[in-house]
This record gives structure tokens, C-alpha cells and sequence, in this order.
């Protein structure tokens, strides 16, 4: 094993050195992908080093320069970054097998362009994870926006330019004018912008204090990646994009960098303790709690499989800015965990109506009744994905809701009981209703019926699933949800310093 | 007579004298090199003086010229603030002389073209002159060197578009009014001291309070307004840019604004100073509002235009505003941030004109129709403006990155914390200007025939070496200020030392 401390650098480049090859192997596709895939393969395995040593209680660092006095470009990683890093890194690897198969699958040009976006995409997603303070973080955050551009405007037409402008637009409207100022803000008062276990700004409540709800504002929108509304619409919008960007945006990186940016200053910058004392949060947890149950009012009017996805995604995220905002330790506990859950479970979904869309040419829920008895696999994975993001046990999902729950009773907040409970009915209607439709009811009159969708039973010699490389990775993905299930108390565990010695 | 004492003149005499030798060498490459070669020499100069500058105990270096001492000799006096500003404009120059080649071949007459490098190595002269002097008068004298020779540039591009001639003709009366008020102001000064040295003139005018030295500041104020382009004086700029020949609007873009600024910030600081009366209401009643209302205005116009020149030409307009809103702080931080952007402003102006001067080369157009698929046409091109256009955004990464976060932390820090959201509001219009010229480029199908068909061929390695150069600046200095921000700062703490603190 390598030592942790050059694990760290080498996350960052040992993607952009897998770029360059991908470059380079343009013409042999077969070279290319296997240039794909070793870079994974080698990201996963440093991302488990540093995983394990934060495990065994070190804090590998590494300083690559300083940009401005007493404002460098530096990495720690501690246990939400480490486990930020490790999901990041192995979903990433699941992505890219399934990515070949969905893009070979579907003979799509400029496959070359694709890999070499998603590797400088991971490299900046691995620097999001490991930034010791918020400058940093900021870089690559950015580094992210941009280098999943191309991805999501990928087809290049009307349709995807508008996505993309967006995308763009959203994101780097709240990043440079919101997220900066409040870095800034930061800065300019607590002199420093490191993150620190229990907070920087305890020290300066003076100057913080009457501001704080203002600063927590900022970040709270800045972070558009966090998809809090009103600053959600880059999500749906990003749809234009192929499935597997799709999934990378929703469970690997982007949408995980952004939650685990906002708990990340919740919980290093501001300090849950001064948060639970200033109240600077509340007004936020409530705007996450109306998040929450809007996005999931949107999602259930959806008939695009994936708009529904998406909109289930901007409800799951405001659970972690919720357990954020709750600032209690049991909150923060919450968060963090379902940026583990529900990380799985969506990529589950997400690779699902993808495979769905190779094998069947369908994208909307209406369409996909009957579908289970010729695709019982995927939508066997697609069930289990479901319940994990409703919470329903065994999966990993339950957990965190659970934590949040106990959160919410820890700061008197009834009501937000209600609104987890509210949630995960509605989450029940427009999530689980997809398999059991496929499974139970026959396809409508007049649908294109893929063969063997009208009869009673699943026909075992008449399955048309997705190509392998499409359907192994959710169905992998969704056992990882079920075993997670019962390794949750070891992250309970390996997080518990997140929650420091702060009493809730 | 050794080299190190003569130092501070070199970069004065070595392109004064080489200039007028471009116009005895044969019709070809010859003016070029010569050219050429005397930037890359002025630029080793102006490296050096950095150097001494930096290690010398006083701060600064005094060379009196002709060995008369000051004050009534002309003194060079060279401290941390305008060696950073040379260095600037030589480094600029010695990228712009060797990239000029091929666009100068395409767009100037053939018999122009050693009158062209001549002109352009006086302009340049002119610019250090400004920057180096420590005589008042003999800022004016060299002021007027750069601009009469860049209304003769921005004319020699008539042979593209004849609109060049009233864009010169606009710019020599709007640059001679700025001018006249300058050497007004300095004449009162003159008449109310009786000297021209800058520092016997801030020695000389402490508790001086008379109506005359008022209307002298009034006069330089707006003179050099006029000069570097402050809203809403900025009208000569957007058609001079758009329509001189693409090297000089390279050049002139990245140099000459910001040595207007240079001289406002000299004069305010070095020569005026805190006790003077209206300095306070100088800074808070004509530069803040003025240089915030730039920075929209500006931003907002460049938004919609059709001409890739004219837009960037546009957004300098609103970067000025950047400066001036840093240099109305009144704060060590504060002028920091104005001198780091004069600096990393001028590197991404250079590249994105420098890019558009590439695909001039090639479709022979700056309209944005000629941008049309430029990513299939000439990829290092579309990437350099890609990444300059990132960096006038104000990406991490990038300079402009360093020069926001230097603006945004000396606005939290004085207290204008409105000034901070203002900043990143119309840097987001940058976004939207910039990302559509790349949604052009990246997304739009190139134009197969017509007027705006160009062959799939990239600038040549002449243009493409110096522009990338450019490019790799904006990045290395983005991650690296410890010459840009680090000698800013220690400019910024002597010229507020000499000022006299906040008012």
C-alpha cells in the first residue's frame, strides 16, 4: 500500500493523466476504454487508502501551491471527504462500464470527447472531496461546472444547447455570485477559510454574529450543485444529456459535491454548535423542508422517467441540506449518511431506465407497464434502488431518514417529522409505483408491446434486457444499497468525528 | 559609466533609438526582426530593473537624465508600482512584436509596413515613458508620443475598413482634449508650486489649499479620465479598438488604458495625496460611482454586440471600472486589487485579442458570424479565447480569478460590502457575453460556403506560440502571485505610505 499522504495527489492526477491517454488512444476505441477503466481502477484504490488511513485516525495532507499568502491550494482528507471520495471513485468506475455500454450500444460520436470530460470531471470531484479549505474547495467545484459542460450539451443541438446554457448558467451564476462573495466574506472576518472541526467563526462572534443568517444564505444558494429551490432547475434541465451523465450528475459527483459542500461548512465553518446557538440555520431547514416535499409534488406529475428521477433527486438532496441545517449531531449524522444511501440507490435508478431506454427506445413511465415480465432484471434492481430512497428496510436508505428523524426530535422540530414522514409516502406513489406496474399490469392498448410484455407470467426464454455491461452495474449498485444496510453502524462509526465533541 | 547605473533609461532609449532604424532597412522581414528584437531588449531591461527595484533598500531607484539633479532636471524615478507596469507593457510588446507578423502582412499595405513597426516601437516608448518618469511635465511629453503615434496605427487599418479613419480622426480629438486638460492641470499646478518634479510637488503642496491647485486636480482628473477610458468618457475607445489593425488593438488594448491608470493612480497618491481637500470626495463621489456604473453599463452594451472587437472593446470599458472601484477604496488592499488587475487585465486582453486577430487571419472577419464552428476550424485558437474568456469571467485558475478575489476581499474589508455583490454581479454579465461567443464557436456548425466559410486550417505557429504564451500566463499567474499580488502589495504599502494613510 502507498502511503495516504501521495494517495492524494495522485487522485487528483492520475484522472488527468488518464485524460491524456484517453486523448492519445483516440483511434483504437478498445485502448481507449481500457485507459478508462485502469484510471479507475487505480482512482479506486487510492481513494480506499485514503479511506482506511482516515479510518485509523491520520489526516493525510498535501499542499500543491500557495496561491495568495495564507490562501493555499491544499488537501485534507477527513472521514466525509473520505467517504465522499471513495463513493465518488467507485461509482465512477461502475459509471464508466456502464458508460461504454450505453455509448457503444447506442453508436454515439464523439466518445472520445466523452471519457476525456468525465476523467477531468472525477479528478475535480476527488479535489472536492479532499479540499482543506474553502478556496480550494471553490477551484475545483468550478472545475467541475466546466468540465461537465460538454457532457451535459453532448448531442450539441437546439435541445442540449439550452440545457447546457442553463446548466451553466445556473451554476456559475450561484457559484461566482453568491458562493465567492460569502468565501470571501469568510475570509475578510475570520482571516483564514480552513476547514476546522468545530467550526472558524466561534472565535469571531462579534463580527459573525449579526451576519451569520446572511452568510449561511449564501452558501446555502451558492452551492447551486446542492439544487436547493429555488436554485434547482439546472437539474432537470441537464436531462438533455446521455444516461450516463445523468447518473454521474446525480449519484458520483455533482450533486454529491454540492450536499457535501453545504455540510461541510455547516459543519467545519460554521460549527454546529454556533449554529444551534446563533439559529442562523433555521430559516434554511425550513426552505429545505419545502424543497423536500415541492420537489416531490413535481416528481409524481412526471411521465419522463428520468424528469421524475431528477425531480426524486432534488428532494433526496434537501434531506442532506436539511440534516445540515437541523444542527444537531444526529442531523449532521443523517446528512452525511444519505450522501452514502442515496448515492447508490439513485445510481441504481438512474442506470435502469437508462438499460430500459438501450433495450426499448422508452422514456416515459406511462410506456412501461408490462415491461418487467421481458426486463425482470432491471426492474428487480430498479425495486430495490425505489426502496432504498423511499427508506424502506433492508436497504441503505432507511438509515439516514431514521438519523434525521432522531435529528429533528434532538432540536424540538415536530413538525419536520412530519414533513420526512409526508415525503416518504409520496415517495412510495411515484417511485415504487414504476415496478409494480411493470411487474403487475399489462402494457396499454395501441403501445409498440415489446414480445412477451402482454402475457401473465415472466417468460425466462424471452427476456430482452439491456446489452450486460448495461445491466450489471445497477443490479451491482443495488445490492451495494442492501448490503450497506448492515455495514451502516461501521460508518456510523468512522463518521462519528464529524459530529466532534459537540452535544445536541 | 557602468551598465547597472544607466539601467533605469534603457528602457527608454534602446526602442527611441532603434525606432527610426526600421524605416532604412529593406522592404521584407527585416523591420520585423528589428522590431522585434528591440522589444525582446526592452523587455530584458525592464526584467532587470525589476530586479534592482525589488532589492534595493530605499524602494526605489532615482536616475536623473543628463545628470541634471532634480528638481529641475528630469528625474526617472522607478519604484515597486511602475516597475511592475513596465514590465507589463514590455512583456506585452515583446509578444505582440513577434506575433504581428503574418497580421500585419494580411492587413497593412506592404510599403506601410516598416513606417507600421516604427510607429508601433514609439508608441510603446511613449507608454514606458509615461510609466518611468517621475517629472509631471514629461509624463504629458510622453503621452502624447503614444497617442499621436496610435492615432497614426488605428488609421493604417483603413485598408481593411475605411471606418478607421474617423475611429482615428474620433480618438485624436477626444485623446487631444484629455491631453490639454492634462498639461492645464499641470500648468496650475506649476503656476501654484512652481515645480514640475512629482515629489517636490507632493512636498510642495502639502497645506497648500488654494482655488488653483483644486482646479489643477479637476483638470488631470478628467484629463486622465478621458485617457484611460473612465464611463462615460470612454466613447473614442470601442471604435478605436474595433477598427485598428488587429496587432495594435492588442497591443493598445492591454497597454495603454492601464497606463492611463497608472498616472491617476500616481498623481492621486504620489502627488496629491490624503491632505488634500477633495481627495476623499474625488474618490467617493466621482471614482466609485463612476467606475461601478462602467462596470454595468459597459458589460451590459458589450452583451449585444455583433462584432467580437467591439465586444471586448466594450468589456475593457467595464474592467476599468474595476480598477478605479479598487483604487476608490482608499485602502492598502484596495489599491492592491487595482494594481494586480491592471496587471492580469492587460494579460487577458492581450490573448482574446490576440485570438480574434487569429481568426481575422483566417476568415478575414471579427463579426461573431465568423466565429460560427470555429471549434472544427482552428482549435488552438478557439481554445486560447476559451480560456482567456474564462479568465476575464474571472474562473479559479485563471488571473482573473486572483484579481476578483483581490477586488472582493478589499471591498469586504473597507466596509462597501454592497461594492463585493456589485463585482461578481456584472462579472456574471462577462459570463453571459463570453459564454455566447463560445456557444458560437463549441456548438454552431461552421459555415460551409459564403462569406464566412473558412478552411480548416489553425493560425500559424508564428501567431499561435506567442498567443498561447499569453494564454499560459493568465494560468500560471492565476496560480502563482508572488509577483503580481506580492509586489502589488508592497506598491500599493509605499504609495499609501507616501499618501498618508486613509483620509
Amino acid at each position: 500500500m502507498i502511503d495516504a499522504n501521495l494517495a492524494i495527489p495522485l487522485a487528483l492526477w492520475a484522472p488527468l493523466l488518464g485524460c491524456v491517454l484517453i486523448w492519445l488512444l483516440d483511434k483504437s476505441p478498445n485502448l481507449r476504454e481500457a485507459a478508462t477503466l485502469v484510471t479507475g481502477v487505480i482512482l479506486l484504490g487510492l481513494a480506499i487508502t485514503v479511506f482506511a488511513a482516515v479510518g485509523a485516525g491520520e489526516r493525510p495532507t498535501y499542499e500543491l501551491i500557495q496561491v495568495i499568502d495564507g490562501l493555499p491550494i491544499a488537501f485534507q482528507a477527513e472521514p466525509l471527504g473520505a467517504m465522499f471520495g471513495l463513493i465518488a471513485s467507485g461509482l465512477w468506475l461502475v459509471n464508466s462500464v456502464y458508460g461504454i455500454g450505453y455509448m457503444r450500444g447506442h453508436n454515439e460520436k464523439h466518445q472520445t470527447r466523452f471519457f476525456m470530460s468525465f476523467a477531468v470531471a472525477i479528478s475535480a470531484a476527488m479535489g472536492v472531496a479532499f479540499a482543506a479549505n474553502l478556496f480550494t474547495l471553490f477551484i475545483f467545484y468550478e472545475v467541475l461546472t466546466l468540465s461537465t459542460f460538454p457532457l451535459v450539451t453532448h448531442y450539441g443541438d437546439e435541445k442540449a444547447r439550452k440545457g447546457g446554457r442553463i446548466y451553466l448558467g445556473v451554476l456559475m451564476a450561484t457559484s461566482i455570485g453568491l458562493l465567492l462573495p460569502a468565501i470571501v466574506w469568510t475570509y475578510a472576518i475570520a482571516e483564514t477559510t480552513e476547514f476546522t472541526p468545530g467550526g472558524i467563526f466561534t472565535a469571531h462572534m462579534d463580527a459573525v454574529g449579526p451576519i451569520a443568517g446572511v452568510l449561511m444564505g449564501l452558501y446555502a444558494f451558492g452551492v447551486g450543485k446542492a439544487a436547493l429551490m429555488p436554485v434547482h432547475p439546472w437539474l432537470p434541465n441537464a436531462m438533455v444529456a446521455p444516461t450516463p451523465v445523468s447518473a454521474f450528475l446525480h449519484a458520483v459527483a455533482v450533486v454529491k459535491a454540492g450536499v457535501f459542500s453545504i455540510l461541510k461548512i455547516a459543519v467545519y465553518i460554521f460549527g454546529i454548535e454556533f449554529l444551534h446557538e446563533t439559529g442562523a440555520s433555521q430559516p434554511f431547514m425550513w426552505i429545505a423542508a419545502g424543497s423536500i416535499l415541492l420537489a416531490s409534488a413535481i416528481a409524481m406529475h412526471k411521465d419522463n422517467l428520468k424528469a421524475r428521477l431528477a425531480y426524486s433527486t432534488v428532494s433526496q438532496l434537501s434531506y442532506v441540506t436539511l440534516g445540515a441545517m437541523l444542527a444537531t449531531q444526529m442531523g449532521v449524522m443523517g446528512g452525511a449518511m444519505q450522501i452514502a444511501a442515496h448515492a447508490l440507490g439513485k445510481m441504481t435508478l438512474f442506470m435502469c431506465a437508462g438499460a430500459i431506454y438501450v433495450a426499448h427506445h422508452k422514456s416515459l413511465v406511462s410506456e412501461l407497464r408490462g415491461m418487467g415480465r421481458v426486463m425482470p432484471f432491471t426492474f428487480g434492481a430498479f425495486f430495490l434502488g425505489a426502496m432504498s430512497i423511499i427508506g424502506l428496510p433492508p436497504m441503505a436508505g432507511s438509515w439516514p431518514k431514521f438519523f434525521l428523524m432522531v435529528g429533528a426530535a434532538d432540536a424540538g422540530q415536530l413538525a419536520i417529522i412530519a414533513v420526512l414522514m409526508i415525503s416518504s409516502i409520496l415517495n412510495v406513489i411515484y417511485l415504487l409505483s414504476i415496478p409494480i406496474q411493470a411487474f403487475y399490469m399489462k402494457p396499454a392498448e395501441g403501445d409498440a408491446k415489446p414480445q412477451g410484455a402482454e402475457g401473465e407470467g415472466i417468460k425466462w426464454g424471452a427476456l430482452k434486457e439491456a446489452p450486460i455491461l448495461c445491466l450489471a452495474p445497477p443490479m451491482l449498485t443495488a445490492f451495494g444499497a442492501f448490503l450497506l444496510f448492515f455495514f451502516s453502524g461501521h460508518l456510523y462509526d468512522y463518521l462519528t468525528p464529524l459530529m466532534g465533541g459537540v452535544h445536541g | 559609466m557602468n551598465f547597472a547605473e544607466q539601467l533605469p533609461v534603457l528602457p527608454i532609449i534602446t526602442p527611441l533609438v532603434m525606432a527610426p532604424v526600421t524605416l532604412l532597412l529593406p522592404k521584407g522581414r527585416a523591420p520585423w526582426a528589428w522590431a522585434t528584437l528591440a522589444s525582446w531588449l526592452t523587455f530584458a531591461a525592464c526584467v532587470f530593473l525589476l530586479r534592482e527595484v525589488s532589492a534595493s533598500s530605499a524602494g526605489f531607484i532615482s536616475y536623473h537624465l543628463g545628470d541634471w539633479a532634480p528638481p529641475l532636471g528630469i528625474e526617472y524615478r522607478v519604484d515597486l508600482a511602475n516597475a511592475l507596469v513596465l514590465l507589463l507593457v514590455s512583456g506585452i510588446a515583446s509578444l505582440v512584436f513577434p506575433f504581428a507578423y503574418r497580421s500585419v502582412q494580411l492587413e497593412i499595405d506592404e510599403r506601410q509596413s516598416s513606417l507600421f513597426y516604427g510607429a508601433l516601437l514609439i508608441c510603446m516608448t511613449g507608454l514606458l515613458g509615461v510609466t518611468i518618469t517621475g517629472d509631471a511635465f514629461n509624463v504629458f511629453v510622453f503621452l502624447e508620443i503614444s497617442s499621436l503615434s496610435t492615432y497614426a496605427l488605428i488609421a493604417m487599418g483603413a485598408r481593411r475598413d475605411r471606418r478607421a479613419l474617423t475611429a482615428s480622426f474620433n480618438y485624436l480629438v477626444m485623446g487631444t482634449i484629455g491631453a490639454t486638460f492634462f498639461v492645464i492641470g499641470i500648468g496650475l499646478l506649476y503656476q501654484a508650486t512652481g515645480t514640475l518634479n512629482m515629489a517636490d510637488l507632493h512636498d510642495k503642496l502639502a497645506g497648500n489649499h488654494s482655488r488653483v491647485v483644486d482646479a489643477g486636480f479637476a483638470f488631470i482628473v478628467v484629463g486622465m479620465g478621458l485617457k484611460l477610458a473612465m464611463f462615460p468618457m470612454h466613447l473614442w475607445l470601442p471604435n478605436a479598438y474595433t477598427y485598428a489593425p488587429s496587432a495594435v488593438s492588442a497591443f493598445i488594448a492591454a497597454t495603454a488604458t492601464k497606463v492611463a491608470v497608472y498616472v491617476l493612480i500616481r498623481f492621486l497618491y504620489s502627488i496629491f495625496g490624503f491632505d488634500f481637500s477633495f481627495m476623499g470626495s474625488a474618490f467617493t463621489f466621482v471614482l466609485l460611482p463612476l467606475g461601478l456604473a462602467g462596470m454595468f453599463v459597459a458589460s451590459f452594451v458589450a452583451v449585444f454586440q455583433d462584432d467580437v472587437k467591439r465586444m471586448l472593446a466594450y468589456s475593457s470599458v467595464a474592467q476599468i471600472g474595476y480598477m478605479l472601484l479598487g483604487l476608490s477604496f482608499a485602502t492598502v488592499e484596495g489599491l492592491t486589487a487595482s494594481l494586480v488587475h491592471v496587471f492580469n487585465h492587460a494579460l487577458m486582453k492581450g490573448a482574446l485579442f490576440m485570438a480574434v486577430a487569429c481568426v481575422v487571419l483566417r476568415a478575414g472577419s471579427h463579426s461573431v458570424e465568423a466565429f460560427a464552428g470555429l471549434a472544427r476550424r482552428m482549435p488552438f485558437t478557439t481554445w486560447a479565447f476559451i480560456l482567456s474568456g474564462l479568465s476575464l469571467i474571472g474562473v479559479p485558475l485563471t488571473v482573473g480569478f486572483i484579481s476578483k478575489w483581490y477586488l472582493l476581499q478589499a471591498a469586504f474589508a473597507a466596509g462597501h460590502w454592497y461594492a463585493g455583490f456589485l463585482i461578481v454581479a456584472s462579472s456574471l454579465i462577462a459570463l453571459l457575453y463570453v459564454g455566447r461567443i463560445v456557444e458560437v464557436m463549441v456548438l454552431r456548425e461552421p459555415a460551409e460556403e459564403g462569406k464566412y466559410a473558412i478552411p480548416a486550417r489553425d493560425a500559424p505557429l508564428s501567431m499561435l506560440i506567442p498567443m498561447w504564451i499569453m494564454v499560459a500566463a493568465n494560468i500560471y499567474f492565476g496560480v502563482n502571485t508572488e509577483l503580481t499580488g506580492e509586489i502589488a502589495r508592497r506598491a500599493a504599502e509605499a504609495l499609501m505610505m507616501v499618501a498618508g494613510g486613509a483620509p
